[in-house]
């Protein structure tokens, strides 16, 4: 039986790092939202010290809907499936993956929204890979800066300005679109080791930052600082330093009285009437069916939710899945090509047990588009980071450089001098999209419910190839210029499920190209905004989340300010 | 505390005392106090015994000090294949029995009788994927065994594994503190060993061996 509930102003569809932001303008506003969040509630006991439960089993203490649910992969249309892996990228909570996420709160650079124009401004519009289907964004850097500004203060971010209305100090990234004021903290704290690579980087002629984070680096909002115990890297909180919308913006929105959380609230589809206009969403909970009636239907989950759960929903009026008349959902998807990493191994230790993946030292200046490009074959670059973050079994996994066997005396010994004498560069690179990189719905495989998990279709093409070995050479550059006695590359491997997972559902003007209008909303269904990374049509070449919760704010506000249009 | 750095005392006057570099296991079977076997609830005996004898292959007891044995890796795998790895409790009673039957095939006798020296060249041929009778392929299983033992050498003790912190003391892991200073994350600086499972702290008290969960 189905269970019809009283209807709201606006359900939506995830309580993550995305509708877990845009849940408070909304009730602050006096909109009343129900917030449907597949996980639960979880607390500071769920919070372990334990490698091995945040690294490598999927965190077994959360409702397992994400691990259910793993996309399938396979390079192209014509090439076999690679063999499924058994971890989501992602989980599922109050809050999400900001539970666990290393809260690297970047802005994306004003290159990345201009992409297109910017490249052909400079070099020609040849310069723009064949096959790729980039386009500018609808908007700007500059339109997007008061709600980065918004987040970094109402979550909490750490870090040092680079660029204050034009003001450039290189303690922060001198690259940065210019910002109207100061974060509300201090950086993480710098440490040995990161000022051993921040002196490398300016031997080179480089600018060293550390790395905005939504992390506590004071007291706080009556929450206390970080403690830098050494387990945030898919680690949630236990003294809930780490700014995420569990403890930020969706309590917030709570105390207003206007948002009703569900918790393990499984939704399955997107409904529509007559008309083609979300009416509201099927859900469910504890072994009943429930219909949320809504005016208005945010569906906030991450990329590959997003698409699915658009194509899941066909109807008579969207007979190829919901907002998909135009043949545009699940087009335009991006990863960062975050593996095809760097690996340094030095003569001595390093001491990285304790710290975190936001506490390091990084480089823009191969980044966006910040160098010349002028005599390279290929667009973007990566920015680039190092980190005071490592644990047990990490370690031991370590790459032996080509010095030892995998196993037995030798790789014991191996081991035991250089687990804690090698660290990994991390280069986020510009990926572009492409005519064949997408994603739909796998014809066979299916979730424990029976309907078709996301199947990615997607391969590095040239343009990212090529600035792939262009950073590997630097980067390590910069790790023997700190004294690393070799190096390794990391293989750029497969284009696979992703924590930087984009496109999707992208946002643009012309609905021929594009899932959503410049404000979030479908260009098909005008009461379905959509949040997440799934709108973004550039990857950029840093961490997405900050520019997901701007984005969110900025639909949210939108819907505030044109309720009755969009509601009616 | 105490009696693993006593080994390790008595290792290093094994060593000085002649007994270089390749200590046979024998002669560390003198200096090392004897260890109680962990009490396997979900492999065979016969199953257990393959297994410890592959995981002291994987991570030896050397002249480095203990191996994957002491620190119970076998124990954290049989343990683990009630709940998070129990999707490959199949892959291993049906790999040990396939390794044991190799041996027999390659040298006549049990893998649990051979010398080291033997073992490590059997392990070798599944590892390259040479060995015959397995049932996907030789290395796939070669690397559950390999991916597992590193997690029970090296994952917090309360997993049944790590025994003794002998995985995290191996490589010089000083343990977990929730709170930590400055000069604790200095380059040069070589914190105290804090031997304590994050499941002992009062906070986190749980039995993680009935939460159940996944396997990477």
């Amino acid at each position: 039986m189905t269970i019809r509930l009283p209807g709201t102003d606006v359900v939506s569809i995830g309580l993550g790092g995305a509708g877990g932001v845009a849940v408070l303008p909304l009730t602050e506003a006096g909109i009343d939202v129900v917030g449907l969040e597949a996980g639960r509630w979880m607390s500071p006991r769920d919070f372990a010290p334990d490698e091995l439960r945040n690294n490598y089993r999927g965190w077994p203490q959360s409702v397992q809907k994400a691990n259910r649910e793993v996309p399938v992969h396979r390079p192209n249309d014509h090439s076999p499936e690679f063999p499924r892996d058994n971890l989501h990228p992602m989980m599922n909570a109050v809050g999400g993956t900001t539970l666990h996420y290393y809260a690297r709160s970047y802005r994306l650079h004003p290159w990345d929204f201009r992409v297109v124009s910017e490249t052909t401004r400079r070099y020609g519009g040849d310069r723009i890979p064949r096959g790729s289907t980039v386009e500018d964004w609808p908007l700007t850097y500059a339109d997007l800066e008061p709600f980065y500004d918004r987040l970094e203060y109402e979550l909490g971010v750490g870090g040092f300005a680079g660029n204050v209305n034009g003001n450039i100090d290189p303690r922060g990234n001198i690259f940065e679109g210019p910002r109207a004021r100061d974060y509300p903290m201090p950086p993480l704290r710098s440490t040995k080791f990161t000022e051993m690579m921040a002196d490398a980087a300016r031997r080179l002629g480089y600018n060293p930052f550390p790395s905005p984070a939504a992390i506590n680096t004071q007291a706080h909002n009556n929450r206390p600082a970080c403690q830098y115990h050494g387990f945030c890297n898919r680690g949630g909180c236990h003294i809930e330093a780490k700014n995420s919308t569990a403890v930020t913006t969706i309590p917030k929105a709570q105390a207003t009285g206007n948002l009703k959380v569900v918790t393990e609230a499984h939704v399955t589809k997107i409904i529509v009437n007559a008309e083609g206009r979300a009416s509201g969403v099927e859900y469910l909970k504890d072994g009943e069916t429930y219909i949320q009636p809504a005016e208005v239907v945010l569906l906030a989950g991450y990329t590959y939710e997003n698409t699915r759960l658009l194509l899941s929903s066909n109807s008579n009026a969207y007979p190829s899945g919901l907002s998909n008349n135009h043949d545009q959902v699940g087009r335009h998807y991006m990863t960062h090509a975050q593996r095809g990493g760097v690996l340094g191994l030095f003569p001595h230790r390093l001491n990285r047990w304790y710290g975190l993946p936001a506490q390091g030292s990084g480089i823009d200046e191969w980044a966006d588009d910040n160098f010349d490009h002028t005599d390279y074959d290929f667009i973007g670059g990566a920015h680039f980071w190092v980190a005071q973050d490592s644990r047990p079994i990490l370690a031991a996994r370590m790459n032996t450089f080509g010095r030892a066997p995998r196993w037995g005396s030798a790789w014991k010994g191996f081991v035991m001098e250089n687990a804690d004498r090698w660290v990994g560069g991390h280069l986020q690179k510009t990926t572009l999209p492409y005519e064949g990189n997408y994603l739909d719905l796998h014809p066979t495989i299916k979730d424990p419910l029976g309907f078709p998990v996301c199947r990615i279709t997607a391969e590095y093409k040239d343009n990212e190839k090529k600035l792939a070995s262009f950073t590997q050479e630097k980067m390590e550059q910069w790790f023997r210029e700190a004294g690393a006695i070799d190096t390794f590359r990391m293989p750029l491997g497969p284009m696979g499920p992703s924590t930087h997972a984009y496109g999707g559902t992208r946002m643009g003007e012309d609905p021929d190209t594009n899932v959503v209008n410049q404000w979030g909303f479908s260009h098909e269904v005008p009461n379905l905004g959509i949040l997440g990374a799934s709108v973004m049509g550039t990857s950029g070449a840093r961490n997405p989340t900050l520019t997901v919760q701007a984005l969110a704010w900025r639909t949210a506000q939108h819907l505030v300010e044109n309720w009755r249009s969009i509601s009616t | 505390m105490a009696s693993f750095l006593s080994r390790r005392e008595m290792l290093k006057r094994a060593a000085a005392a002649g007994m270089t570099s390749a200590v046979p296991a024998q002669a560390l079977a003198q200096v090392l106090p004897e260890r109680a076997r962990d009490q396997f609830e979900n492999l065979s005996n016969t199953e257990s015994e393959i297994l410890e004898a592959v995981v002291s292959r994987l991570i030896p007891t050397d002249e480095n000090g203990p191996g994957a044995l002491e620190a119970g890796a076998a124990n954290y795998i049989d343990k683990g294949l009630a709940n998070a790895l129990s999707q490959s409790h199949a892959a291993y009673s049906v790999g040990l029995a396939a390794l044991d039957s190799y041996a027999d095939q390659v040298t006549g006798r049990g893998f649990v009788t051979l010398e080291p020296s033997e073992q490590d060249s059997l392990l070798e041929d599944l590892e390259q994927n040479r060995a015959a009778g397995f049932d996907s392929d030789s290395a796939t299983f070669f690397n559950l065994m390999l991916r597992h033992t590193i997690e029970g050498t090296f994952s917090d003790p309360a997993y049944g594994g790590n025994q003794d912190f002998i995985g995290w003391e191996m490589i010089g892991y000083p343990g977990i503190r929730l709170g930590v200073t400055v000069e604790q994350q200095q380059m040069d600086h070589f914190p105290e060993m804090t031997r304590v499972s994050a499941h002992d702290l009062p906070m986190f008290d749980i039995n993680i061996l009935e939460e159940g969960g996944n396997d990477d």
